[in-house]
Order: structure tokens, then sequence, then C-alpha cells
């Protein structure tokens, strides 16, 4: 097997002693068929074994490894050391606080992700022995797509009104918002909207597309956002444009938004 | 252990200079000011209208020099761009089911951008361009 000789930039931040990151460079022999992810760990084995990062499946489904590749938002299990030359520059997410090294703290995006309440709601439960809730192939096609999201956060490095803007509730979450309201099972749509048809929701997106262009799931955020624009528009038009339309009070109220039963 | 993490900030004036695709994200944005800047000069020919025959002719050979040929190539241009870039996300903003599959989305681009050319004739028809 061919072997290279790899060099990384990693940046280094100890939160008990650093009060600022610093690039370290390491080099390590590596498999030519190798990711980043395996390159961190052979200098983890055998260089320095005070190096932090998250990883937990190798296999780009668990969305744990996420750090800056050269600039640029990936899955450190998902990058080839073949598809780079040179020094390989790896930072944290940006956009995120640093807990240490490579390690971000996702609290905010967790607590966006509890926001948009993404999970099937009900006005009434149906009794066990109705049996189960009935979808079609088209039904779930239709909301498909924006299930795959792995929740890590590549899109949310991405995006520069998140790191502009950081009550934005940003593109992962709003996509999850979407594919509840898009689910036939589904009847939460309106407590949903209280979240994101709002400045620091939906219409904080300015549509730049780079969520879509960075998510390694292909669920392709910024087309979500855009259709929960057009969503949102058209519920406003009802409300305030046609008679009998619901009074503002009624979407608009921010009160119970951060609640999950 | 206590936490005490790191915050970067974003550099709040040049943070696009740090990939190109902020860079074609601004390119977009900066060519909504020709539009605008357009329609400035829509609503300077309607007052000019109204201000007589005089005042019109003026309008129309200031817009014949060189600097009115100038900035209506480059509006033009940026008018291109910008209406190519919201074309281009019509499929992403309204993607069209049929039972389970999905449209390519190059259709649906493609069919506003039809509309676009045919209207656009009509308006040249209806002006007397041809
Ligand atoms: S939408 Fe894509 S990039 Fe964003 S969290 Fe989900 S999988 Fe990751
Ligand atoms: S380790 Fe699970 S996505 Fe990379």
């Amino acid at each position: 097997m061919k072997e290279r000789l790899v060099q990384l930039e990693v940046l280094r931040y100890n939160p008990d002693t650093d009060t600022e990151a610093h690039f370290q460079r390491y080099e390590v022999m590596c498999q030519e068929e190798w990711v980043v992810l395996d390159a961190l760990n052979k200098v983890k084995e055998s260089i320095d074994p005070t190096l932090n990062y998250r990883w937990s499946c190798h296999m780009a489904v668990c969305g744990s490894c996420g750090m800056m590749i050269n600039g640029e938002p990936k899955l450190s299990c998902h990058a080839f050391l073949r598809s780079y030359e040179g020094v390989i520059r790896v930072e944290p997410l940006t956009h995120f606080p640093v807990e240490r090294d490579l390690v971000t703290a996702p609290d905010d995006f967790m607590e966006k992700l509890k926001r948009v309440k993404p999970y099937v709601i009900t006005k009434q439960k149906k009794p066990i022995e109705e049996g189960e809730y009935k979808q079609t192939p088209a039904q779930l096609m239709k909301f498909r797509q924006y299930s795959m999201c792995i929740n890590c956060m590549l899109c949310y490095a991405a995006c520069p009104e998140y790191g502009l803007t950081p009550h934005f509730v940003g593109p992962a979450a709003l996509t999850l918002a979407h594919r509840y309201n898009l689910d036939s099972r589904d009847e939460g749509r309106k407590e949903r909207m209280e979240v994101v048809a709002t400045r620091e929701g939906v219409w904080e997106c300015t549509f730049v597309g780079a969520c879509s262009e960075v998510c390694p799931a292909h669920v392709d955020p910024a087309s979500a956002l855009q259709q929960l624009k057009i969503v949102g528009s058209i519920d406003w038009i009802v409300e305030h444009l046609l008679p009998g339309g619901k009074s503002a009070g009624d979407t608009v109220s921010r009160k119970n938004a951060g609640d999950i039963p | 252990m206590s936490r005490n993490p790191l915050i970067r900030e974003v550099p709040p004036t040049t943070w696009f200079f740090r990939h190109p695709r902020y860079v074609r994200y601004m390119a977009r944005e900066v060519t909504s000011l020709f539009v605008g800047a357009y329609c400035v000069l829509l609503v300077v020919a309607m007052q000019r209208l109204s201000a007589g025959p005089a005042a019109w002719q003026g309008f129309l050979d200031a817009l014949r020099g060189p600097a009115g040929i100038v900035f209506h190539l480059l509006a033009m241009a940026a008018a291109f761009y910008h209406a190519g870039t919201w074309f281009n996300a019509t499929q992403k903003a309204m993607p069209l089911q049929i039972g389970e599959e999905f449209v390519n989305g190059s259709y649906i681009s493609g069919a506003h951008y039809l509309v676009w050319a045919v209207l656009s004739v009509a308006v040249l028809f209806f002006t007397g361009v041809f």
C-alpha cells in the first residue's frame, strides 16, 4: 500500500492555560487512501496524546467529526487525504465557541433544534389499537430529503448570517422544521411557524446558499429555507389581507417559542 | 472541569473575503444596486416627460451620450446576472412533485427563462422595436 508523509497544521486551544489559540504542525506517515480523521488519530496515537477532537462512526453518519479543513467545513472522516496537497490546515468548526483544540460547543445549535419542535405533533393521540399512522410513498418523498440531516453543523459553520447574527435559528434547525411541517402525520405547523416565520427565523436568511454547498448529506437546507419564506409569506397574506384571516397576534406571538413538552 | 470556551469573532465588514462563495454572493447583491439605479432613472424619465417636450428631449440626448450608454450596458449586464440568480433559485423555492418523483429542477428554472424571453420579446414588439 502506498504511503505518504502528511503535514497537518492543527489549531490548538487549552481552556486551562490559553487565552488564544495557536497552530501546531505535525508530520505523520499515512496511507494514501486515508481520511483526515485517520491522520489525526495517527497523530494522537504516535505523537501527541493531548490532541482533542470528536468522532464516532468514521462513516459520515454520526455527524460528530465536523472541522474546518483548509477553510472549508468538512466531515473529517469524509475528507480524503488524496484530495489535498501540501500542508493541511485543520481548525474547529467556525462560528462555534471552541471548548478545546478541535472540539466546539454545540449548545446553541441544540437549543435552536429544540425550539423548532423537530418531532411529529398531533392534536389528539391515536389509541394504539387503531394501528399505525399510514403514509404513502409520495407523502414520504415530500420530506424525505430533509430528514437526512445528521446534525453535523457544517451548514452553521458555512453560513455567514449565522456568524454575523448568532440569534439566527439557522439552516439545519429551520430545515427540520420544514421537514415536520411537510409530514402528512403532523399537525404542529402553526407552533413551528411561530419560531420559523420571524426575523431571527427564516427572514434572517439572505440565500447565500453556502449551507447547501457544504452539506455532506445532500439535504439542501437552502431550498427548505426558501420554501419556508414562501409559506410564511402566504400565511401573512392570509392573516392580514384576506377578510376573516386570523389576527396577527395569533401567529407572531413568541411567548411559547422555547417550550418543548 | 470548568468551561472556558474561546469565542472567535467574525470580522463584521471583511467577512466575505473569507471564501470565494461569499464573494460570489456579494457580487449578486451588488448587482441589485444597478437594478435599483435603473428604477430611479425611470422615475427621473417620468419627471422629465411631465416637464415638457424640451426637457424630455434633453433627457433623451443625455442618455445617448457615452455615459448613458456605458451605464445602460453595465445595468443590463447586472440585471441579466441578477435575474439569472433568481431564476436559478426558483427550482429550489418551488419544487414540483408529481406522484413520487420531483420534476427535474432545470425544467422549473427553464420555464422561468422561457417566460422571461417571451415577455421581453412582447415588450420590444409593443414598443415598436420590430
Ligand atoms: S443540514 Fe446538512 S450540513 Fe446542516 S447539519 Fe444537517 S447534514 Fe449537516
Ligand atoms: S465520525 Fe461520524 S460523521 Fe465523521
